[in-house]
């Protein structure tokens, strides 16, 4: 699957895409971060505080407790500041 | 007749409102975004999700399309960086009537501002900060459910 990073998580955790196969006990967004966090410092940093990270999955909006299964793309980012 | 454009260029407001009054609208209603330079801000750059932030865009403008019965309706965001003092979003609706032309134009601005994927990062001396979500822009969104 490929995950996208934007804004300060794309910058703490150093990458703005990366593509990874999660084990099969990752079934949501929150599980993935727990993986991604578990070997990294940099991901651990970026994902340390949940209630400041939304997430896409396959570009649907969807909370951090949303399945990840069967999916080719996923975001992390912070919530939204535009117009 | 809906349009969603997302790109650097600066945004040309007479060109924009052309389109939108060029149907057979009585009214148009339009919001214009800009960036501030009150508190020291020099630059804006405006982060976004390719792909999916037109189509949350087009989702916005459909919903409006829907709701309000609109003849057409506009959704132009800049990404990129930008001066303060330029404009960094443009939205346009065109109803039969102004009642609808307005709360369609609002709410677009609205939910754009909880549900497309923009970030910014505001530059003040050299120094680049990412700003924070506002409370505010939840509450007015949510004004429009349903």
């Amino acid at each position: 699957m490929e995950l996208l990073y934007f804004a300060w998580v794309r910058e703490t955790v150093g990458l703005g895409h990366q593509q990874v196969t999660p084990p099969d006990h990752v079934a949501t967004v929150a599980d993935l971060l727990d993986w991604l966090a578990a070997d990294s410092d940099a991901h651990r940093a970026a994902f340390a505080d949940r209630a400041r990270l939304r997430a896409a999955v396959d570009q649907q909006f969807l909370p951090l407790d949303a399945s990840v299964a069967g999916a080719r793309e996923v975001a992390i980012f912070p919530p939204v500041t535009g117009g | 007749m809906i349009r969603i454009r997302v790109e650097p260029a600066p945004i040309d407001v007479a060109a924009e409102m052309a389109l939108a009054e060029a149907g057979e609208a009585g009214a148009v209603a339009t919001f214009t975004g800009l960036v501030r330079a009150d508190d020291g801000v020099e630059t804006l750059e405006l982060e976004h999700y390719p792909g999916a932030t037109q189509a949350a865009l087009h989702a916005l403008a459909e919903q409006a399309m829907g709701r309000w019965g609109l003849h057409a309706a506009t959704v132009v965001h800049r990404v990129g960086p930008m001066r303060a003092g330029e404009r960094i979003v443009f939205v346009a609706a065109a109803a039969a009537h102004r009642a609808a032309a307005l709360d369609a134009c609002a709410y677009l601005i609205d939910r754009l501002k909880t549900d497309a994927p923009f970030w910014k990062r505001e530059v003040r001396a050299g120094v680049a900060t990412w700003v924070e979500a506002r409370q505010g822009d939840e509450a007015a969104a949510a004004r429009w459910s349903i």
